[in-house]
Order: structure tokens, then C-alpha cells, then sequence
């Protein structure tokens, strides 16, 4: 018995470690997700809190609130627009106060929000400290109610675009490659068929693939979850297909040429998992070293993540996302032109 | 020198891979109306040959000209391909698959009589993937007939199958000859290339090395008759006569008269239990001409 056995181990232990794709992909990836997480996250130590300041002042403070530690203060410009956003932020406790130091000092807080509780205490006893003699120096109040977002709510908006990236990539790149293999397209090209009818019906059929696919999980998600959708429908339909089209031309021409199927694996596994982990699905790069948030800003899906998130969760419109929505179109058109450039059918 | 009414025509055909030369200057004219064959065995470079006959593969030197021109659109639409080891694409039924192919061209044959010619009425729902190795033949056929074709390739189009499936389809293949269907077809096996073809080329390692009518082919090689006998049957001493070879086991005498062969034979006491009487084939032929057999 254990003869037989040792007889097909050491088989398929050949076959494994002689499949130098298969073997490259398998020891790499874990070595890869490990720097990507290093390198995402060597930055300086995170803040606990995040301060929003309207017009703080030019020198930097070395007393008084501002110059608390451990707090991250962002800067909002004195616009209408840019103040109520970050109103808004303070409501979705995604700022955990927002200071005013335009004429009279004041400051919003969410009294939902365990952080701006915080953060408020700290603020009035850093005021109490510098003013000990004038009570009535203390800056004006002001509640920004609202729920808080949560995690499953930011992230949907992601995990759609995830399904459109790898069902766009595989459906299309890995085929191409398959039918190059197994003499599907030698015997198309014996036909009158060009190359540029064969890949727009290949862009065509994973497009409707891939939307009808997308509104299907929307659905099962609405009814699982209540998430918001401030949005437009047609606007969130309108960059999710700029989204598909994007990646099923970035698939196309990685298997433009290809004849391997593992190849074809391995290189879509390339393009497809840093994208995963920096395009901002799961986590916000707002956190990130400078470094990963410029390649995340490379990367097509951290805009098409981008947009999405936008519609559904802070209602943007079409002209909000209009430099995604060009980014990403531009992106396909340039890449759909390479892709029928070096397509070979055999 | 050109011969203008050639449909096709192959000039010193080269086609070099790195490390390998897989056909090395090649040079033939099929006819309007002919079947034209490429005899040789495995390697011979017979699909290269044909590869580049198709459009598929270019020449590393040399031409190829249909009626006379350079391969171009046109010579897709009037060409049909029934390949060797084709692909079709998965979960399509024979039907479909059909009506995929006749919708890339702009004038296609009659369906319902390409369904009947080729015996496909009963399997057109059937996945394609479930065809049996003769019904596969049948509809790959079907299918290079699908535009109406002048000019029908076909790479060894029974290679795989039983001999009952095998001579169906040489009767197919001679009905669609009927219909005025030029075929250049490629095979090693010569009983096909006997039955099938008006004229024939054969083929060893990238060059042509006799061309003519099958018959005729073996009739300038060979006379009527080979005898052939072990030879334990031969008698121990006994030298061989002028017109007799030795291969292997085998001993044979090449004449064009049996009987006096036979007297000899009996004359110089060699034994008679397995002995056999051939006329000689176009495997003969092969194998006198490169001194390996066409079943490799």
C-alpha cells in the first residue's frame, strides 16, 4: 500500500514543483502580500483622531489644542462647499470633530460618536488650560448627528468593482489564451474574420456578462443589506461600465500574444492582486505611506473604486466623476488599440 | 514555367524553424477539378506545406498564388479548411457550430443539402464534443463546406478512424468531387491517396521526391509483381539473383512474371508455406525511393 502511495506522491510532487509557473506564483505570492503590507503601511505610526481645522492659523502652535499629539489635523479651506463636506464627514463619523477658527471659535461634533466625545473633552480642556480666568472664552458647540458608515456599507461599492476586475480579466484573458491553445482561433483564421470583429465580440459578450452579473449582486446585496445609495443608478451603471470596459481591454492585451495558459494565470495574478490590496477595496489608503498611495493612484480599479464609492456614499454626480469616468474610458480606448495591435491568432 | 489555368500554385515553398528544416523548397500545381494528394509520413512536413497553402503560415521564402495572385480576402472566401486536430468551441452543438461558421462568409452553400450530403441530420443537436471520431470527420467537413468552397484542404481527414468510417468518407469525398470541388488533401496513408487522387506528390523531409498518378507512379518504379519470402525460407548458400532484395526478414523478388519465379523457387528448394504474392504499392514505392517506410 504505501508503495502505491509514495508512487503517486512523488508524481505529483514532480508535476508540481516542474510547472515553474505554477511554483514561481505559489512561493512569490506570500512573499509579495507580505511587502505590499509592509510597504503600505510604513508611514508614520496612525493617529488615533482626525481633526478637521477651518482656516487654522499660518505658524504652527506649540500650545493649545492644536498641538495635542496623537491627533491628525486636516486642514479644510474657507469655502462654503469644502465646509459643509466636511460637515458632512463629521455626520458619517469619518471626522471626528470639525474646529472653526474663522471669527468665533465653535466646532461640530457628532454626539453619536464615541471619538468625538473624546476629542471634545480634549478640546475643552485644552481651551480650559490657556483661558483658566475667562469661562466664557470656551469655543460655541455644534452637533452634526448621523449614523456612522459602516464597514460592510463603505466596502460594497469596492467588492462590486473586485467582481468586475476579475470577471473581466479571466473571462476574457484567460479564453483568448485557451482557444490560442487548442486551435479554436487557427481555425478562425482561415475565415474571413478580422481581428477586430473577433475581440469586439469577445469585449461585447463579457460586458454583458459582467453587468448583468454586477446588477444581480447589487439586488442580492439590497436585500441583505441596507446600505446607502445616494446616487444616481444610471451614474453608477455609467462608470461601472467604464470600469468592465477597462479591464476587459487590459485583459485582452495581456493575452494577445500569450500561448500558455499558466502564463496567462500568472500575469493576470499579477496585474490582479496589487490592485486588490492598494486600490482601496478593503481598506482606506488614506492611512498608507506616500509611496502606495501614488501607485495605488496607477492603479484603474482605485479610480473605478474611487467613483463608485463616491455615487453610492456621498451622492456624486456625474460631473463629480468625471475624471474617473475619463480615466478610465481613455484607459480602455488606448489599451483596446494595443491589445488589437499585437493580437496574433496563433 | 506557369501553367495560367493552376488554381493554386506552390513556388520553391521553404519554411525553416529554428533548428529545423521543415520544408525545403517545394514546388507543385493543382488543376481546377483535380484531387491532388501529399503523400509522406509524419514529419515530412506535409501540414507545414499545407499551412502555408491556407494563408496561415507565411513562408520563409517562396510563393504561393491562387488563380494566379498573391493570397488575399478573396482567397478566404473561396477556400474551405477541414483541419487535422481542429477546436471547436465548448457546449455548441453541430448545428450551431454550422450556422457560426456559414455566418462568416458572404455566400454560403445550401444547409439542408450540406446536412444531407454530409449525414448530419440526426446529430444536430448533439454537443460537438460528443461526436464519435467518424461523425467529428463528417461535420469538420461540413464545415469547410460551409461557404461553397472551389478549393477544399483537407490534412489527413481520416487519420483516427476504423476502416468502415474511413471508406464512408472516401465515398464522401468522392461526391463532393462530383459536384466540381478541387481537394488538395494530405494523408500517409497510400491506400487513401490511391483511391482519393488524380495526382499525387510525395513527400520526405521537406522536399517532393516523385510526383505523377498513382499508378502510373508505381508502374515506372516497380514491375507487375513482388514475391516475397522469409528468409529462413531461403535455402542456406544459395545466392540471391539479381532481382531479388533483402529487407529485414523479408526476401523479395521484383518480376513481371509470376510462374517462372515460383519454378525457380521450388527449383532451388526454398520453402513456399508463407509466401506472398504483391502488387507493388505506392508503400513500395516509398520505401524504395528513401529507404524508410511511409508507417512510421
Amino acid at each position: 500500500m504505501w508503495q502505491r502511495i509514495l508512487a503517486i506522491l512523488a508524481a505529483r510532487n514532480r508535476e508540481f514543483y516542474r510547472d515553474s509557473a505554477g511554483l514561481i506564483w505559489n512561493l512569490l505570492m506570500p512573499v509579495m502580500m507580505i511587502m505590499a503590507f509592509a510597504f503600505i503601511f510604513s508611514g508614520e505610526p496612525r493617529a488615533l483622531f482626525k481633526v478637521g481645522v477651518i482656516a487654522p492659523p499660518t505658524q504652527a502652535t506649540t500650545s493649545g489644542f492644536l498641538a495635542t499629539p496623537h491627533i491628525d489635523f486636516i486642514p479644510v479651506t474657507d469655502d462654503n462647499a469644502a465646509v459643509v463636506s466636511a460637515i458632512t464627514k463629521v455626520q458619517r463619523h469619518q471626522l471626528d470633530l470639525l474646529l472653526d477658527m474663522r471669527d468665533i471659535p465653535a466646532y461640530w461634533v457628532n454626539p453619536d460618536s464615541a471619538n468625538g466625545d473624546l476629542v471634545e473633552r480634549l478640546l475643552l480642556g485644552a481651551y480650559a488650560q490657556q483661558d483658566q480666568a475667562n469661562s466664557d472664552s470656551s469655543p460655541q458647540r455644534r452637533a452634526a448627528a448621523g449614523e456612522a458608515l459602516s464597514y460592510a456599507d463603505w466596502v460594497l461599492p469596492g467588492v462590486l468593482a473586485m467582481n468586475v476586475m476579475f470577471s473581466s480579466l479571466w473571462g476574457v484573458g484567460w479564453v483568448v489564451v485557451r482557444y490560442r491553445k487548442n486551435g479554436v482561433l487557427r481555425r478562425l483564421k482561415a475565415t474571413p474574420l478580422r481581428p477586430i470583429e473577433f475581440l469586439s465580440a469577445q469585449v461585447l459578450s463579457r460586458l454583458i456578462v459582467v453587468l448583468t452579473t454586477s446588477i444581480l449582486v447589487y439586488l442580492g446585496a439590497s436585500l441583505i443589506l441596507d446600505f446607502p445609495m445616494r446616487g444616481s443608478y444610471t451614474t453608477l451603471l455609467l462608470v461601472y461600465t467604464a470600469g468592465a470596459l477597462c479591464m476587459i481591454s487590459l485583459g485582452l492585451t495581456v493575452s494577445a500574444r500569450l500561448r500558455t495558459e499558466e502564463l496567462a494565470d500568472g500575469l493576470l495574478n499579477l496585474l490582479s492582486w496589487p490592485m486588490l490590496l492598494l486600490s482601496g477595496v478593503w481598506f482606506s489608503m488614506e492611512g498608507a505611506s506616500p509611496a502606495a498611495q501614488t501607485l495605488s493612484t496607477l492603479m484603474p480599479l482605485t479610480h473605478l473604486v474611487d467613483a463608485a464609492r463616491g455615487i453610492m456614499i456621498d451622492g456624486a454626480s456625474v460631473l463629480d466623476i468625471l475624471p474617473q469616468l475619463g480615466l478610465l474610458l481613455g484607459l480602455a480606448t488606448l489599451l483596446l488599440v494595443v491589445a488589437a495591435r499585437f493580437f496574433r491568432w496563433e | 514555367m506557369t501553367s495560367v489555368s493552376a488554381l493554386l500554385e506552390a513556388r520553391s515553398l521553404k519554411k525553416y524553424y529554428p533548428g529545423v528544416q521543415a520544408v525545403d523548397g517545394l514546388s507543385f500545381e493543382v488543376q481546377p477539378g483535380q484531387c491532388f494528394g501529399l503523400l509522406g509520413p509524419n514529419g515530412a512536413g506535409k501540414t507545414t506545406t499545407m499551412e502555408m497553402l491556407e494563408g496561415i503560415q507565411s513562408p520563409t521564402d517562396g510563393e504561393v498564388l491562387f488563380r494566379g495572385r498573391p493570397l488575399d480576402l478573396a482567397f478566404r472566401q473561396s477556400i474551405g479548411i477541414q483541419f487535422q486536430a481542429t477546436s471547436l468551441q465548448d457546449f455548441q452543438t453541430v448545428d450551431e457550430s454550422l450556422r457560426m461558421f456559414a455566418s462568416l462568409y458572404a455566400c454560403t452553400a445550401d444547409r439542408d443539402e450540406l446536412i444531407r450530403l454530409c449525414n448530419l441530420s440526426e446529430l444536430l443537436g448533439r454537443d460537438t464534443r460528443k461526436l464519435s471520431g467518424g461523425q467529428r470527420q463528417r461535420l469538420l467537413l461540413a464545415i469547410a463546406l460551409v461557404n461553397d468552397p472551389d478549393l477544399v484542404f483537407l490534412d489527413e481527414p481520416t487519420t483516427g478512424l476504423d476502416p468502415q468510417a474511413r471508406r464512408n468518407f472516401w465515398s464522401l469525398i468522392k461526391t463532393v468531387r462530383t459536384r466540381g470541388k478541387t481537394i488538395l488533401l494530405t494523408t500517409h496513408y497510400m491506400e487513401e491517396a490511391e483511391q482519393l487522387c488524380d495526382e499525387i506528390a510525395i513527400v520526405d523531409q521537406g522536399r517532393i521526391i516523385a510526383r505523377g498518378q498513382p499508378q502510373t507512379l508505381v508502374q515506372e518504379h516497380f514491375p507487375a509483381a513482388i514475391v516475397r519470402l522469409q528468409t529462413t525460407a531461403w535455402p542456406d548458400n544459395e545466392p540471391l539473383p539479381n532481382y531479388a532484395e533483402r529487407r529485414d526478414t523479408v526476401i523479395e523478388l521484383y518480376t513481371d512474371a509470376v510462374p517462372p519465379v515460383l519454378e525457380y523457387l521450388e527449383r532451388i528448394g526454398a520453402g513456399l508455406t508463407a509466401l506472398r504474392i504483391d502488387t507493388p504499392s505506392l508503400e513500395d514505392l516509398f520505401l524504395k525511393l528513401t529507404g524508410h517506410s511511409l508507417r512510421t
